[in-house]
């Protein structure tokens, strides 16, 4: 029972919260000021992902070599999927050879 | 000829590929964990369905094994409060009554909402649920296989799929910077506070922190800070 009713309230919360920008701002425009600040999400919340993602207690360098691949790759033009790929590819190889 | 809605759909689902096996794979290994610490077969696929929020199922598992049961329930609460910042920005860009606009806010979770990002700092809403719709197949089926055949973690990262997330971000991290110096300048920020944080806190507590980065937009706009933009989305 404890768990259930654990499940329905992080679920209820969840949605609240992805539910809170169109259930309090309506159809209003945001301020000049809260606009900046919302451009600026994607780029602060990417690093963070990408630091958080790779590093931890420990920093695994096959992974570095993966990413680093794929962001290469992205610069010369390879589609995003394709990029990507390539990168998990190559921390695999990598793995494979090291091992 | 293909609405502009359905083209919008069409490649969110294709950039919602890489996203989507990551997130089977992290499925697994929740779907695994949650059985081993006797949460049975439906409660964590019941979860995955209707949370669709790895941080926080992740802290529940792990914090209602150590932690009383309020404690669990607030830290999942606020591990996904960036989801309100989200939420916050995303507004302006969904359609429809009030209820459709809930509804598609639904969608964001962090590979959608930063795939649906445009030039025009704007969001491609039909974009962001096409990359949603495979990662919640993902997540939902990988959680299934997880309680029921719990896979080796060892044979997951052979494959290097622990890769996928940190690779797909880059690439979008690639396309925000070059957008302007201040996107820069938040990718620098956001990068170094999460960092400071790991030394002393979860990452996802980390990740939270980033998002201080963008109080730098507090600040008005220089006129030279714009430059011209040169992205590589169209060409995908």
């Amino acid at each position: 029972m404890k768990l259930y009713l654990c499940v329905l309230i992080v679920s209820a919360s969840n949605w609240l919260m992805k539910a809170a920008g169109p259930l309090v701002l309506g159809k209003r425009d945001l301020p000049p000021a809260l606009v900046r600040v919302t451009q600026l999400t994607a780029p602060a919340l990417l690093a963070g992902l990408i630091v958080t993602d790779l590093g931890g207690r420990t920093v695994d360098w096959t992974q570095l070599v993966g990413v680093g691949v794929a962001g290469v790759l992205n610069l010369v033009r390879m589609p995003m999927v394709a990029a990507a790929a390539a990168g998990v590819a190559t921390t695999a190889l990598v793995r494979l050879v090291s091992a | 000829m293909m609405s502009p809605d359905r083209h919008s759909f069409t490649r969110g689902l294709r950039l919602g590929i890489g996203p989507a096996l990551a997130t089977g794979v992290l499925a697994l290994n929740f779907g695994a964990e949650a059985r081993a610490r006797g949460w049975g077969t439906v409660v964590p696929v019941v979860f995955s369905a209707f949370a669709f929020s790895g941080s926080a199922q992740f802290t529940l598992l792990s914090s209602l094994s150590g932690a009383t049961v309020l404690a669990a329930i607030v830290a999942s609460m606020v591990i996904n409060v960036r989801y309100l910042v989200m939420s916050v920005a995303i507004a302006p860009s969904l359609r429809g009554s009030r209820l459709a606009r809930m509804l598609q806010a639904q969608a964001i979770v962090d590979a959608s909402f930063l795939a649906a990002h445009d030039e025009d700092d704007r969001y491609d809403v039909w974009r962001m649920i096409g990359v949603s719709v495979p990662q919640w197949i993902f997540w939902t089926a990988g959680t299934a296989v997880g309680v029921l055949a719990a896979p080796s973690p060892d044979l997951m990262h052979k494959l290097g799929l622990d890769v996928a997330f940190p690779a797909f971000f880059i690439i979008l991290l690639i396309d925000e910077v070059r957008r302007s110096r201040r996107a820069l300048v938040a990718c620098l920020l956001g990068g170094t506070i999460a960092a400071g944080l790991l030394f002393v806190t979860s990452p996802s507590y980390a990740l939270l922190g980033a998002a201080a980065a963008t109080l730098i937009g507090l600040r008005r706009r220089r006129p030279h800070e714009a430059v011209p933009v040169c992205t590589d989305r169209q060409r995908q």
